[in-house]
């Protein structure tokens, strides 16, 4: 219900940010959340490291690594999502994640848990619609939303994949991994056109995007932005910083006016009900 | 029990299906249908035979090893051949197939993941004789390791990409070459070396590979009139070994077992012993055993041999240990070094590191049966590219004495 409410409020910013959970490390992952809750982005997703993350390009392949060095995993996500709500986080919550720990928890143990801690929503990369079908049964009972992907190679497929979507659809703005990309391919707002056109809910576009140029340019066809790289990079830049006492406003002061800059907190393009 | 077929989901039994990013599917799928058109095209299967008789050198001889037969003092060891096709292992069966299949796609670019460069060389030829562009992904750990097959695929004219991220090897290759065909999945063919993979990948390589069992069976049949009792191979991703079953699934007198790697030990984590040590798990696209930590992260594998430092397997292997059709055990490092040691001594043949463990195991297997018994290892490499990693084992082996 947050995420559907967080993209009918005027008063949002139409950004999605991806932070990779534990890095630098937990307590710096957690102010993180509680910046962007106060920025009021229309949702936060939430990443699980994993050893193999094959659909991110180098720099959360990197954050990947450190998070996982800091002993993070499934279990401590949960944890650190619930430390967010209690901290007065009222942002929908979205778990990325990829199948294989989803696999180990157990996923229908995991929905529960999930729901009890406060995750709106679930992305799983490598969790294309045909293998889905169970798990995306097992979060609609726990009022999760199983977020779909698209891509510009769906073509035919994006019918069925948006058709019994809840939440949003993950829309991947051009073909390759996750990571900065200078520019976009004309072709992606016919393809978000298409989405857009027959989803049942808002669509989001993420894979790239990295300015307020971009932002603005996608929100023309999408309802929201995922800006994912370029925020890990920014964290990434200012590690010692984030994890000094001392020098940690600073950082987060920083990382605030980068959020503000890629996109007003009063949007233009309020979805429709 | 017949020839798994994959269901319309790709899974034999509850293993394989296609866990890829959203971007591959509609590749997959085209892969599929071109591949399911190509299998009933007789022209395309004439074209593939051709090049496995004329270029490669097939059928492989079945080779009596009497002097590993004396020594084992037990059942009578045949050898299959398979490290007598050009390029020196069973890897180049797979590729003459799949570089068809790319060709007639109508794809120029392939792909490639290497471990021991073995599959990066049968496909680097491939490509080459096909004239097409060939990408070879291989883990920096593994480029360091066989240096030579580096040069031979830069040679063949294809280029070799280093791999820097995770353990520096087969896995991170892998995935590596997965994400270069997410960016560049509308020209690319990319060419799997193993029954690994998502759907179709692992039944595709099975059936390119299947030539392996279908010849050992025809010319067993013709020299002893009868059937092995046992048939051995070894297993990382699985290829040669599911290569080889496949013709003697149904027959149910034949034992069949795969050899996995146990590396330094089964009791230490330094093993690549998937089925044996693993758990259900997710890698590649395919639903199957994993080395993995308690969280669902992949634990990197460790064996002396660069082709099954591999921390998933094949789920066709996956569903023929659940099913109770296939034995499957290991080889320590030390074992295969043995087994490499013997097979030059009283054969005159010098196997790969990989296929190496297929002996050590055939050999105790035919210890103990009788004269009149029948052990079939399929030899699936030879072992030139080891060459130095061998000398080095053997060395530490003896300080260790």
């Amino acid at each position: 219900m947050r995420i559907k409410k967080a993209f009918q409020e005027e008063a949002r910013r139409r950004l999605i940010p991806f932070i990779t959970a534990g890095d630098p490390d937990f307590e710096t992952t957690l102010e993180l959340v509680g910046l962007l809750d106060e920025e009021r982005v229309t949702a936060i997703e939430l990443g699980v490291p994993y050893s193999d993350p094959l659909a991110d390009g180098p720099v959360i392949q990197a954050a990947s690594a450190r998070a996982l060095e800091q002993g993070m995993n499934l279990p401590r996500v949960l944890e650190l999502a619930e430390a967010a709500r209690n901290r007065g986080v009222t942002t929908p919550l979205v778990l990325f994640s990829y199948y294989n720990p989803i696999l180990r928890y157990g996923s229908e143990v995991l929905m529960t848990r999930a729901a009890q801690v406060g995750i709106d929503g679930m992305i799983i990369p490598d969790l294309p619609w045909e293998e889905g079908r169970e798990l995306s049964r097992q979060a609609a009972e726990q009022r999760v939303d199983l977020i779909p992907l698209v891509a510009p190679t769906s073509r035919e497929r994006i019918q069925r994949i948006v058709s019994d979507a809840k939440g949003f659809v993950y829309c991947v703005s051009s073909l390759g991994t996750t990571g900065v990309r200078s520019d976009f391919d004309q072709k992606v707002d016919a393809f978000l056109d298409t989405v857009r056109e027959a989803s049942p809910v808002p669509i989001a576009v993420g894979f790239g995007i990295s300015r307020r140029k971009h932002v603005d340019r996608f929100l023309e066809h999408a309802d929201a932005a995922v800006v994912g790289s370029a925020l890990i990079r920014m964290a990434e830049q200012r590690k010692d910083a984030l994890t000094d006492a001392d020098r940690r406003e600073d950082a987060l002061e920083e990382i605030r006016q980068f959020v503000r800059e890629l996109a007003d907190e009063r949007s233009v393009s309020v979805y429709r009900t | 029990m017949t020839v798994n077929t994959a269901d319309e989901l790709g899974r034999f039994g509850h293993f394989g299906g296609r866990f890829v990013p959203e971007t591959l599917m509609a590749a997959l799928t085209e892969l599929e249908e071109a591949y399911r058109e190509a299998l009933a095209d007789d022209l395309f299967q004439a074209q593939l035979r051709k090049l496995l008789q004329e270029y490669s050198g097939r059928p492989t001889p079945l080779t009596l090893a009497e002097g590993l037969t004396k020594e084992a003092g037990g059942a009578r060891i045949y050898l299959k051949r398979e490290d007598l096709n050009h390029t020196g292992a069973h890897k180049i069966n797979n590729t003459l197939g799949q570089g068809l299949l790319a060709k007639r796609m109508g794809k120029q670019k392939l792909i490639a993941e290497t471990g021991a460069g073995q599959h990066g060389v049968a496909s680097a030829t491939v490509a080459a004789l096909l004239g097409m562009e060939c990408k070879v992904f291989m883990g920096e750990e593994d480029v360091r390791r066989q240096k030579l097959n580096v040069f031979r695929m830069e040679l063949l004219g294809a280029e070799v990409i280093p791999v820097t991220s995770g353990s520096r090897t087969l896995k991170d290759a892998t995935n590596e070459a997965i994400r270069h065909w997410v960016s560049h999945v509308e020209d690319t063919f990319y060419l799997i070396g193993s029954v690994v993979g998502p759907h179709p990948y692992p039944e595709m390589v099975r059936n390119f590979q299947r030539v392996i069992g279908d010849e050992t069976r025809a010319q067993l049949l013709e020299k002893e009139g009868r059937l092995p009792d046992d048939v051995v191979a070894c297993v990382g991703g699985g290829s040669n070994a599911i290569g080889m079953f496949t013709a003697f699934l149904e027959d149910e007198s034949v034992r069949l077992h795969g050899v996995e790697a146990a590396g330094e030990g089964l009791e230490t984590r330094k093993h690549a012993a998937t089925l044996t040590k693993g758990s259900h798990g997710v890698i590649h696209g395919s639903l199957t055993y994993l080395l993995q930590d308690e969280f669902g992260q992949v634990t990197p594998a460790h064996s002396i041999s660069a082709g099954l430092d591999y921390p998933g397997v094949g789920p066709e292997h996956a569903h023929l240990k659940e099913r109770g059709r296939v034995r499957y055990t290991t080889a320590e490092d030390g074992e295969a070094l043995e087994a490499i040691r013997l097979l030059c001594r009283t054969e005159g043949i010098l196997p790969a590191l990989e296929s190496a463990h297929a002996v050590a195991e055939a050999v105790k297997i035919a210890g103990e049966k009788s004269h009149d018994d029948i052990v079939v290892i399929c030899l699936s490499g030879r072992g030139d590219k080891d060459v130095e990693s061998i000398r080095q084992g053997l060395e530490g082996m003896q300080d260790a004495d």
